[in-house]
């Protein structure tokens, strides 16, 4: 905390855009999400050709995980790069390159699912154009990342950079490797992929297993330890922690893809080693949330005041949570049980609402007084009110598809007394509606919650007179977290 | 180990070099060998590359997400086998770009939903699902009906697959368009060149209409999963392997 009197010039126009985009993708994520849950319910809100399930679904999934998820991730290493580093960010144009190019990759990509353009790889359904586009504006962000770092006057890169990296440069491979086609036509949107059957399987799953791993946790870890230390007060718990967290999550998290493909034709080598990792990969899952949340020792009544850092706990307990979650269903004789049905759903989403988006709204609550220059939040009351409304939502989501999946599992396999089959494949259809009535119900509180944010952040920049004293000033401090 | 961390910490680059290399690892042991294709994808006769019309059926099938809700791939465990059929072998789908195996069950997996249904049942299930099974959630597909399959550049898709490997000859993509005509019409002089060019073909009029739509490659394409591979002749304990 000695650095105030030097304070660089730091480029926070671009974060405050990046911010922005985070909360209008979350909320249109969130949004198609309800919708489709609702479809699942009420299917005749199919309605003709362009809004149908199948074509919204992977509308959904991108428009959290790359719109939402990914402006975050762009959003908060662009600030935290800058205050670890304390130098600018490299590069004003090719940063708001980053910012245009990824924008227009978003909507390229919704408008091509919409219209039935796709690949049909989960998490990589954008056609060769749009793939081929990303790796441009990929690479701009690995540039602009490595020359701030470059340019650094801190002796030491943090550890919250160390994660930034490592997300940015694998997830380019994993997006190279795993969406090389050959387009029918240089003018249609059509291509066929260069891997078929059984290895397109596997490196489908390495990609996707790793898109989770590095793109939805790796990066996320790296607000976590930025953002939490900040948020508390207090230097990350353990830096020793810090590094045996980083080496070997990022290097069991991309054995863990043939898990998702457990009893399936890939050779079963393939599968022993995948739900091998994959149960290991709990040791360090584990090590890193005890490392955030252990960063609250000596600061723990800071959790009573603060909804923003309650925010950020909770994500870890979430974190947690899917964490174990995790490896207990690549075990494969649990996932006998559990693959293809709503538990895997349920478990996804207790890592992206409960993990992902938590920690993103902690950090956004942060950010916009801070950025905008504002004295505080404009309510913390409405923060809490946000908290809770959303955590509610996620019980009842995650509660609602343990249920409906753990039931379906269960009468797939379920024999009579004659050794027959006992339920027909609609029956069981038949059976999750009332528990896909309490998912979309659960999706609605978390859009309210978002919503809630959304007024709260509004009346924040506007500048409305905060109701109420305001805990953290939005003061910049000096930003040398740990060393 | 702290202090040869530091080296690391203090060098972007060289942080950048060991990440990369640690990423690598564990995706190179579990892909690569993968490419021995003769321990990975065991030979089983009777599989074939789709005809063009069956190419135009998958397309739609990828177009409207169907992977979304319908897994191809029957594990080999004991309630799927007897609710689905024979588990899923590699060869199954290695003509499959992308393969289709799929997540997620909301409907039934379809990896041998060939011939398990009458194209009527199929026709009338698309245009109107709850008209047939009355609990399902499956959205209608009329729009598949009215609308032409596009077969007329199959071609240059069946090009595009030869370059990743699927084995279609000159004939086949010089005869694509009126192969595809030909399979789902009424009758036809060119369904004998058809018929030699592939497999156990079926070729009718799957929809029932005069022009060649986009429901009559849909359900070509459903009418030849899980069809192709002859797995009277398959043995499984792996001493003994049909063509061989």
């Amino acid at each position: 905390m000695n650095m105030l009197a030097e304070k660089p010039n730091y480029n926070d126009e671009i974060v405050k855009l990046f911010t922005i985009a985070t909360v209008f993708w979350g909320v249109t994520g969130f949004l198609v999400g309800v919708f489709i849950a609702l479809q699942m319910a009420f299917p005749a809100l199919n309605i003709g050709e362009y809004l149908t399930f199948g074509r919204l679904r992977p509308l959904h999934t991108s428009a959290v995980i790359f719109a939402f998820g990914g402006n975050a991730l762009f959003a908060t290493s662009y600030f935290a790069v800058q205050r670890t580093c304390r130098t600018r960010l490299w590069g004003d144009g090719w940063a708001k390159f980053t910012f245009w190019g990824y924008q227009f990759f978003i909507v390229l990509a919704a408008l091509g699912y919409v219209t039935g353009v796709t690949q049909a790889k989960e998490y990589a359904e954008p056609e060769w154009y749009a793939d081929l586009w990303l790796t441009f504006v990929w690479v701009a962000y690995l540039i602009v990342f490595l020359m701030t770092l470059k340019n650094r006057k801190e002796p030491h890169i943090y550890v919250a950079n160390w994660f930034f990296l490592g997300f940015i440069v694998t997830v380019a491979v994993l997006h190279l490797v795993n969406n090389i086609s050959i387009p029918v036509s240089i003018f249609g949107a059509k291509s066929y992929p260069l891997w078929g059957g059984v290895q397109a399987a596997m490196i489908q799953w390495w990609y996707g297993h790793n898109a989770v791993g590095f793109f939805l946790t790796a990066g996320f870890l790296g607000i976590m330890y930025y953002f939490v230390p900040k948020r508390a007060g207090r230097p990350v718990y353990s830096y020793r922690l810090s590094i045996l967290h980083f080496w070997s999550l990022i290097f069991m998290y991309i054995w863990a893809g043939p898990h998702h493909l457990h009893y399936t034709a890939l050779p079963d080598w393939a599968q022993t080693l995948g739900m091998t990792f994959s149960i290991m990969l709990w040791m360090p899952s584990w090590g890193g949330m005890i490392n955030g949340m252990m960063t609250l020792s000596g600061a723990w009544h800071k959790l009573r005041e603060d909804p923003v850092l309650k925010f950020m706990i909770i994500s870890l307990a979430f974190y947690g949570m899917s964490t174990f979650e995790g490896p207990l269903m690549s075990i494969k004789a649990v996932n006998a049980l559990s693959h293809y049905t709503d538990w895997t759903i349920g478990h996804v989403h207790s890592g992206a609402l409960g993990w992902v988006a938590f920690i993103s709204f902690g950090a956004i609550y942060h950010l916009v007084p801070v950025l905008w220059k504002r004295p505080g939040l404009y309510s913390l009351k409405l923060v809490n009110t946000h908290l809770w409304i959303s955590t509610i939502g996620i019980v009842l989501y995650i509660a609602a598809m343990w249920v409906s999946g753990i039931m379906e599992g269960l009468m797939w396999r379920s024999y009579d007394a004659l050794g027959f089959l006992e339920y027909s494949f609609v029956e069981t259809v038949a059976a999750k509606h009332i528990p896909y009535l309490i998912r979309a119900f659960g999706g609605i509180l978390f859009l309210s919650g978002s919503l809630i944010m959304v007024y709260n952040l509004i009346k924040t920049v506007r500048g409305d007179a905060a109701p109420e004293e305001n805990l953290y000033p939005a003061e910049d401090a000096g930003e040398t977290v740990h060393a | 180990m702290l202090k040869k961390h530091e080296a690391l910490e203090k060098n972007s680059i060289l942080m950048l070099i060991f990440v990369v290399i640690t990423i690598s690892i564990g995706g190179i042991i579990e892909i690569v060998p993968l490419f021995r294709m003769e321990t990975t994808i065991e030979p089983v006769k009777g599989v074939r590359p789709y005809t063009p019309l069956e190419l135009a059926g998958q397309n739609v099938y990828i177009r409207e997400g169907c992977y979304g809700c319908h897994s191809q791939q029957v594990r080999a465990l004991r309630d799927e086998v007897e609710r689905y059929g024979h588990y899923s072998l590699a060869a199954e789908s290695m003509y499959d770009h992308p393969f289709q195996w799929g997540s997620k069950r909301t409907g039934p997996d379809l990896a041998r939903v060939g011939g398990k249904y009458s194209d009527d049942w199929h026709v009338a299930h698309m245009i109107d699902p709850r008209a047939l099974v009355p609990e399902s959630i499956m959205p209608g597909y009329a729009h598949l009906s009215r609308r032409g399959a596009d077969i007329d550049d199959i071609g240059q898709d069946m090009i595009a697959l030869r370059m990743v490997g699927v084995p279609y000859t000159d004939e086949m993509i010089a005869n694509a368009h009126s192969d595809a005509l030909a399979q789902a019409a009424d009758e036809s002089d060119a369904v004998d060149g058809l018929m030699e060019r592939y497999s156990k073909v079926n070729a009718r009029n799957f929809d029932g209409q005069p022009t060649t739509t986009e429901m009559d490659a849909l359900i070509a394409y459903l009418q030849v999963l899980g069809t192709m591979a002859e797995l009277q002749d398959y043995k499984h304990d792996g001493t003994k392997r049909s063509g061989e």
